[in-house]
């Protein structure tokens, strides 16, 4: 990964050598980097999103932002999160680790990878663009429900549509790239079941992309061909439905937040077992249970829509269905417990996380299952109950898992051991902050504050205030995250050995630390 | 160039794929039509005139209500002439809506029905409705429209109350369609 | 008795205390309200059932996890046990959870057959959503009204202060009698809102072209307040929903009135 300075030329050509490295690279290292430090800068600007709707709800009234602007808020910080953030993340790290984890010298395309990512800054250009438009960013929730997006959305709302599409093509690409990569380019001797689970869990992932992505994209295409081709997909009045929107968008959203979590399942399944020094429980059982999530994810999206009318035999089906995904995702979590049990556990930061994401995303976990009762549900739907559980599953929970893999793979990838005593500070800071942002949230949405409010009544202050001093917190916190990446990009800190954690095993940690440019060049010995 | 018969396979079943996912599109609309009616999704009714015969089922009476909703601010006055009828199933009713286009303009609309509970919507089978065409009313036009139907004696038992709702949409300039500027109107007004 | 078992037990009480409903310190509401219908009530006891076995579950895998982060730290220098799987536990621990779920999907299919049960209503209301307020109709009263925000522009910009219903006040509540099954009609003027009010039990999306339906029998007078809970544009925050329940006869008396006075509060 070092770049040696040639000063016999001038510092435009260095500059101009620079860009075309990293602008035309085809490594997968390379490209997980782009992936990740992408990532990295979209996180802080949905970050910053998310902490001018929490200082505008620190108190109730009208203070920083008008009604408008908040909806911007809410509506872009969900987009960039979900699809400039969080997704970008793990594909990060599919990048830079599967290849080195099945033994195989690259990515299968290359080139393909490359476009998979370039198409992303773009993509975000485009969508921050619309916060500069005439008239408004897209104000109707990153869910974009017609008919508030089709007939009163604002003008950059077709940029919006345009932004998904590159995003969506962007996960289809690397999707089918991973694919490719672990059906075809597995050491010889690596069996599908002695694929490390981390590769299996983006296996799952990729198919469930290849399945819903299109589907959004037609729905988007739909909206825009509703805006401006004088169609009436989700227009009553020409004999169409705005529910059909919502069946569209959500059979794509369900499986979507599963594209998230398995991921993050993968990550913690590779870190608790290096920190407990004791094989993974159960790991054909993971396996299994992720391919059931996979399948009983398709048929459940109807429950996001349970309020909106939806007759009786569908409520019972989609409830069953909905609790039933409850038992896998169960047995994962017994899995992972029962492998710490009777292990020799350490506590470094990444196994901070993964701990703190076991126990946080189970409570998540639990806000879903209420979630699936539907007379309960009547209650929970389009309240901060809501928002309390998704934010549970994803940030403690998706985030976490992330976090846990930076700090994991850092001292891999850069080679050098990260900060141990920062790592620790930006864990507590981080847990504390999410709590205290989240768990109050439970709390508001059963006393009856709706979602996506911009002001709200009296009886909410105290716990809205509480949330967000929580976002602030944890918003702090990541500058300790975002200082220890830069000290390891800058080589500060001990040289990482080739093992890295005394518990690790797989083929990466057979290279050294950071592994050369191209590595596994002839296939390695596993057996 | 594929040299390979394998390869060669695998692009011919990929081509087909694509090309029966094209045609699967085209077969979504009547899939679609039938699981909504047979699932009584969104109370969708038929768009054409029902024209079989029935019987009329004596033993149960069926309370059913009309409703109507104007879209969007329309200035037509919409209503129907009885608010509800206490009938058998199989029995033929005859109702009438009353329309105004209250407009200064020739307005077109289109009339969509919605029927609650969504289930009941397959057996509320229509003759003769207004709703099966646009209407155009000059400025100040006023018309009683028809509605003929029955409900199907084949109603499940546990309905007794139906409410057929319809709802008046502007259609004038659905050739092109406008988009209704951003009401950024603060409270209070 | 020992420190776990004291943290467990204060634990418990704290939680027993804190979701009971009498604890209605309403700045620091943490539970739902049990509500005022057969069905709200209904909701709630099932949602403190579901509350209950998540607390049971999480006890249980919590304290086996903290258990061996206390026990099995490599700094007591334990060696790690070298076991991997188990098909046994593997089945034993999908298939309870399975039948917890089934337990808890009784109770919850037989309430949403019962809040599908629309038969025989005694009132019947029609709530259209507008952006940014409620209109309502007794189709077999004739009264229609719209119902908007009355909290004083003063106090949503900071310049006086709120008083307790801000944001939760209307001109013109809804009034409704108690004991009488009443059935909503739900329909939208524009795009798609929600009509929800706790402690009723209902919460209905209405959309434009489409009429919806729930019902409720209200057991108490009171008045009853909800909000829109569906993002429907700049003002989705400022429309909310006043219920006055009062017993029949009131309510005959307060329709008497309505009936024949002209629309208020509209422009069409």
């Amino acid at each position: 990964m070092e770049q040696t300075l040639d000063l016999s030329h001038s510092p435009l050509k260095s500059f101009v050598t620079f860009i075309k490295r990293w602008l035309f690279t085809t490594n997968h290292k390379d490209i997980g980097t782009l992936y990740l430090l992408f990532s990295l800068l979209m996180f802080f600007i949905g970050g910053i999103f998310a902490l001018l709707i929490r200082a505008e709800l620190f108190q109730p009234g009208a203070r920083l932002l008008a009604p408008e602007f908040f909806n911007q808020m809410t509506t872009m910080h969900g987009l960039v999160m979900l699809f400039l953030a969080i997704m970008p993340a793990f594909s990060g790290f599919a990048n830079w680790m599967i290849p080195l984890m099945i033994g195989a010298p690259d990515m299968a395309m290359p080139r393909m990878n490359n476009w998979a990512f370039w198409i992303l800054p773009v993509a975000a250009i485009l969508l921050s663009s619309t916060l500069f438009m005439d008239g408004s960013a897209p104000n109707f929730g990153w869910t974009m429900y017609a008919p508030l997006s089709t007939v009163y959305g604002p003008a950059s709302t077709d940029y919006l549509i345009l932004a998904i599409h590159l995003m969506g093509l962007s996960s289809l690409m690397g999707a089918i790239n991973i694919i490719v990569t672990l059906l075809n380019l597995r050491t010889p001797g690596m069996a599908l079941m002695k694929m490390p689970i981390f590769c299996w869990s983006w296996l799952v992932t990729a198919f469930l992309l290849i399945g819903v992505m299109p589907v959004l994209a037609a729905a988007v295409t739909m909206m825009l061909m509703d805006r401006h081709f004088a169609t009436s997909f989700f227009n009553a009045a020409g004999g169409g439905d705005p529910l059909l929107y919502q069946h569209l968008f959500w059979f794509f959203g369900h499986p979507e937040v599963y594209i998230i979590i398995l991921p993050a399942f993968g990550i913690i399944s590779q870190v608790i077992p290096t920190f407990s020094r004791k094989k993974l429980f159960g790991y054909r059982f993971m396996v299994y249970a992720m391919l059931v999530i996979a399948f009983l994810s398709f048929i459940v999206w109807v429950h996001h829509m349970f309020v909106t009318g939806v007759p009786l035999a569908a409520e019972l089906f989609f409830m069953y269905t909905t609790m039933l995904i409850a038992v896998p995702t169960g047995v994962k979590v017994f899995n992972w417990v029962t492998t710490m049990y009777r292990g020799a556990i350490s506590f470094e930061t990444p196994m901070l996380f993964a701990l703190a994401f076991v126990i946080l995303f189970t409570i998540g976990g639990f806000s879903g299952v209420m979630l699936s009762l539907v007379p309960a549900d009547f209650q929970y739907q389009d309240t901060y109950f809501v928002v309390a559980h998704f934010h549970y599953v994803l940030v403690p929970g998706a985030l976490f898992a992330a976090l846990a893999g930076a700090y994991y793979w850092l001292p891999k990838m850069t080679g050098v051991m990260y900060n141990e005593r920062l790592g620790q500070c930006h864990f507590w800071l981080s847990v504390i902050g999410v709590n205290l942002t989240f768990f109050p949230m439970h709390f508001l949405g059963l006393a009856g504050m709706p979602r996506r409010i911009a002001d709200y009544s009296l009886q909410f202050a105290n716990f809205n205030a509480i949330a967000s001093l929580g976002a602030f917190l944890f918003g702090f916190a990541q500058l300790f995250f975002l200082y220890m990446i830069i000290q390891a990009l800058r080589g500060k800190g001990k040289k990482a050995t080739a093992q890295v954690w005394e518990g690790a095993e797989g083929l990466e940690w057979t290279l050294s630390s950071p592994p050369p440019l191209h590595s596994f060049t002839t296939p390695p010995k596993f057996e | 160039m594929i040299a390979k018969s394998s390869n060669k396979k695998i692009f011919i079943l990929l081509c087909m794929t694509t090309l029966s996912m094209f045609g699967i599109g085209f077969a979504m609309i009547p899939l679609y039509n039938v699981l909504c009616k047979n699932l009584g999704i969104n109370g969708k009714t038929d768009k054409n005139a029902y024209h079989a015969s029935h019987e009329i089922d004596l033993s149960r009476s069926i309370r059913v209500e009309f409703m109507t909703n104007n879209n969007n601010y329309l200035p037509w006055d919409f209503y129907p002439r009885l608010q509800h009828i206490q009938l058998h199933p199989g029995e033929n009713i005859l109702i009438y809506f009353a329309a105004k286009n209250n407009s200064k303009q020739p307005m077109t609309v289109q009339a969509i029905p919605s029927v609650s509970p969504g289930l009941a919507a397959r057996y509320l089978k229509k003759t003769e409705c207004f709703c099966f065409t646009q209407q155009t009313f000059n400025p100040g036009q006023h018309r009683d429209m028809p509605v003929l139907f029955h409900i199907d004696p084949h109603l499940p038992k546990n309905i007794n109350t139906i409410t057929l709702a319809y709802t008046l949409f502007d259609t004038s300039g659905l050739k092109k369609t406008k988009l209704v500027s951003q009401n950024l109107r603060r409270i209070p007004a | 008795m020992n420190p776990i078992k004291k943290f467990f037990l204060i634990f418990f009480i704290c939680l027993i205390f804190l979701t009971s409903p009498r604890w209605a310190l309403a700045a620091w509401q943490i539970n739902m309200a049990p509500g005022v219908t057969p069905i709200s009530h209904s909701i709630y006891h099932l949602h403190m059932l579901i509350f209950w076995i998540c607390v049971g579950i999480a006890v249980v895998v919590f304290s086996i996890m903290i258990y061996s982060l206390i026990r099995h730290r490599k700094s007591l220098g334990v060696h790690a046990a070298q076991f991997h799987e188990n098909f046994f536990l593997e089945i034993a621990w999908a298939v309870v959870p399975f039948i917890i779920l089934i337990v808890i999907a009784i109770p919850a299919t037989k309430t949403l057959i019962k809040m599908n049960d629309n038969s025989d209503p005694e009132l019947t209301i029609k709530v259209t959503g507008y952006q940014w307020r409620w209109r309502y109709a007794y189709l077999d009263q004739g009264i229609d009204f719209f119902s908007n925000l009355s909290t004083p522009a003063e106090e949503l910009q900071n310049q006086a202060k709120k008083n307790k219903w801000y944001l939760l006040e209307v001109d013109h509540p809804l009034v409704v009698p108690t004991h009488k099954k009443i059935r909503f009609l739900f329909t939208s003027n524009d795009v798609i809102h929600s009509w929800w009010v706790p402690t009723l039990g209902i919460k209905r999306d209405t959309i434009p072209g489409f009429i919806n339906e729930a019902w409720a029998k209200i057991e108490s007078e009171g008045t009853y307040r909800g909000q829109c809970a569906e993002l429907c544009g700049t003002n989705h925050a400022f429309m909310p929903i006043v219920v006055k329940a009062v017993n029949e006869k009131e309510f005959n008396r307060w329709a008497q009135q309505q009936s024949g006075e002209p629309l208020h509060g509209t422009n069409t």
